[in-house]
């Protein structure tokens, strides 16, 4: 199969959500041996913004956005240990730990939101739901995280956002990460008040809101 | 725009509204009511009609008595069953008893401009761009003429008002606007070219014309020899009710029904003395009047009730059924809009009417809103989802599709979700966007509708009328004198 074949292939799978053909596209990559960045860069980033731009006008789906982000994982799954072996850097957009607050057990909005995050180009570290917050710093710390995603579906849990943030303070931490919320009880103005760097309505803003703190 | 209408079919809900006994104790008071009180019908010809077929008809007063069997018998020679023809017959409309159809109102006296946004009075271009709008939306089915050619002359106007819906869509066009044997005549000829001569016409019927009754137990001279040249040449021919409770009709639900029985089977009784098998429809927008004013309605519980109990009627007759729904009170498309709106066409819809009455007029059927138009059309769209009901099988129970996905799992990338999404209603002018994006544009339903609209009226062009027909229609039209 020549590169281009492959390239077409692999962004059809993407955008029609076929995971174990993205899967096995990427093994025949890695087996043809093909640059796998450009196999990235070319076949695979392509599918997922495609994806993206059927959304915004309306002919895909939440469903559809997803499947295809959870293809896009699963290939980059099997792309990833061939990649640390010819010790190849992929270009991340950006490292972040996520997670629902400790005593909120909701986790379907977070998982939407590390998934899409995932899919677009971000290195992602899902700490799951209800996570203590010393973890979350802990983590990014370890990881030289760039933000710290907080989840919260509850008023009461909604609280946690906060006290994250002041426990940054505490530590002299503040301003290391950028710290996004999100959840049914925020909003913007939640996020000003108690001094996080964003919030996002849903998972595909909250890609645009990281990739705007970015700089990208 | 799509080679199809929606219609709402094989339904899985209903509504009990009349038992079977109340419908029979409607029809015994109907049927008295003309026996003994009679229904007034000023027509010489309608007259001679009922005296050759035995009525008791007082020639002062104008009004009839016929007996309850004359009446029954008659009815029995409607059709059950027929189809409202389309100039594209892709567009044809049976009349099965399975179909819910909607058109679009009429006959509104004022505009909306689209593009003042200011209200004026309707003119025949008025008539030509809803007509334009009505062919692309899939939602209605067939026309009527929703608003009148004020800068028509009278006697023709209802011609002129053919000819410019006829120019601008090749769906079923219903009038509700010609009076007079004269034009019905002249209306039938026009027809009768479009479908290419009579016998085609009696074929298919690319007209219906639907007649007002005069209530109480009265009817309109003009619309009844309308009624009758139309069914001569084959058309349906429809009598509509309006009665109005605490005025035109006893206060009580059941009252108005027997009132408006009386007048539209007296009516479609006529048409087959006159012309045996003639297809004919029942019509019925019964309201009640507002207590304070006098005013007329147009929504409100009890007109509702009527939109669901007229069809049981039309049913019990086997004919099919033409409801005035939709038709607001409001001014502007607004909460009561949507109210009143999606309530009528709800309960008649879960009647199973065959034609819905109809998309686009505010303030009681007077004010043509585009607006509003497009955003019936999303509750039609609404109704007809929910008709549907819940099919219950193996694939929708989905069983197996639970157990894979499992406790905590999501179905949300599920292969049965892919299968099953585009089977989920869309919105198009509900308003589910997060607070912060509406907060910033501040706009809704009605800045859509209106876009969409405009937008149709900028790039749909309907398949055009051929010129050699249209000049004849113009002939028939300019024979029409004072």
């Amino acid at each position: 199969m020549k590169k281009e074949e492959l390239f077409a292939r692999i962004e059809k799978a993407i955008i029609e959500g076929r995971k174990s053909e993205a899967e096995d596209l990427a093994r025949e990559a890695v087996k043809a041996k093909i640059d796998l960045t450009e196999v990235i860069e070319k076949g695979y980033v392509p599918g997922i913004q495609k994806v993206g731009d059927l959304w915004e006008k309306g002919d895909y789906f939440l469903p559809e956005l997803i499947t295809s982000a959870e293809c896009m994982k699963a290939a980059m799954a099997v792309l990833q240990p061939e990649l640390d072996k010819a010790n190849i850097k992929t270009k991340t957009k950006g490292k972040v730990v996520i997670g629902t607050v400790e005593g909120d057990i909701h986790d379907i909005g977070k998982n939407l939101v590390a998934s899409m995050l995932s899919a677009n180009g971000f290195d992602v570290v899902d700490l799951g739901a209800d996570v203590k917050l010393e973890k979350f710093i802990e983590k990014a710390e370890e990881t030289k995280a760039d933000f710290i995603c907080l989840s919260a579906l509850l008023t009461t849990t909604m609280l946690g956002q906060k006290k994250a943030i002041e426990l940054l303070r505490q530590k002299n931490l503040y301003g290391k990460f950028k710290v996004l919320v999100g959840g049914a009880p925020a909003n913007q103005k939640w996020a000003e008040e108690i001094g996080a760097d964003g919030y996002a309505e849903n998972a595909m803003l909250a890609v645009k809101l990281a990739k705007r703190l970015m700089g990208a | 725009m799509s080679e199809r209408v929606k219609s709402i079919s094989n339904p899985r809900l209903s509504l009990n509204i009349l038992s079977p006994e109340d419908v029979h104790a409607i029809h015994r008071a109907s049927l008295r009511v003309i026996e003994s009180v009679g229904v007034r019908f000023p027509s010489p010809r309608a007259l001679d009609i009922w005296r050759s077929h035995g009525a008791e008809v007082d020639p002062g007063s104008m009004v009839v008595r016929a007996p309850g069997r004359l009446i029954e018998e008659a009815l029995q020679k409607a059709p059950p069953v027929y189809t409202l023809a389309a100039r594209n017959s892709v567009l044809d409309l049976p009349l099965d008893g399975n179909h819910v159809y909607v058109g679009t109102d009429g006959c509104g006296v004022e505009v909306i401009d689209i593009h003042t946004g200011e209200r004026r009075r309707s003119v025949l271009q008025d008539v030509e761009n809803i007509a334009r709008v009505a062919d692309y939306l899939e939602e209605v089915a067939f026309h009527w003429v929703p608003v009148s050619a004020q800068d028509c002359p009278p006697e023709s106007r209802g011609l002129h008002e053919l000819l410019a819906i006829w120019k601008n869509s090749t769906k079923h066009v219903q009038t509700e606007s010609i009076y007079s044997g004269r034009e019905a005549r002249a209306a039938a000829e026009m027809a009768a070219v479009l479908a290419g001569g009579k016998d085609a016409l009696r074929r298919r019927p690319l007209l219906s014309i639907m007649e007002c009754t005069v209530s109480p137990l009265g009817h309109d001279g003009g619309s009844l020899d309308a009624a009758l040249v139309g069914a001569e040449y084959g058309l349906p021919v429809g009598f509509m009710s309006m009665a109005s409770s605490a005025s035109s009709a006893p206060a009580t639900p059941a009252g108005n029904l027997v009132v408006a029985n009386a007048e539209v089977l007296s009516g479609l009784a006529l048409v087959e003395l006159a012309y045996p098998g003639a297809p004919v429809f029942y019509a019925a927008a019964q309201t009640v009047m507002d207590l304070r004013t006098g005013a007329y309605t147009g929504g409100g519980p009890e007109d509702f009730l009527f939109g669901a109990a007229s069809n049981r009627l039309a049913d019990f007759y086997r004919v099919p059924l033409s409801m005035g729904s939709f038709a607001t009170g409001a001014k502007e498309p607004n909460w009561q809009a949507g109210l009143e709106n999606s309530l009528s066409t709800f309960m008649s819809s879960l009647a199973m009417s065959d034609m819905l009455l109809g998309v686009g007029l505010l303030s009681g059927s007077t004010v043509w809103s585009f607006v509003q138009m497009i955003m019936d059309c999303e509750i039609f769209g609404i109704i007809a989802k929910m008709m549907e009901g819940i099919a219950v099988n193996e694939e929708t129970l989905a069983v197996e599709v639970i157990r894979e996905v499992g406790p905590g799992g999501t179905f949300l990338t599920h292969g049965h979700t892919k299968r099953h999404l585009r089977e989920i209603w869309q919105n198009s002018f509900l308003d589910r966007r997060p607070f912060s994006v509406w907060e910033k544009k501040r706009d809704g339903a009605p800045d859509w509708a209106r876009d969409k609209a405009k937008s149709i009226l900028e790039t749909h062009r309907p398949a055009p009328l051929n010129p050699e027909l249209e000049q004849e229609l113009r002939r028939i039209i300019s024979s029409i004198k004072p």
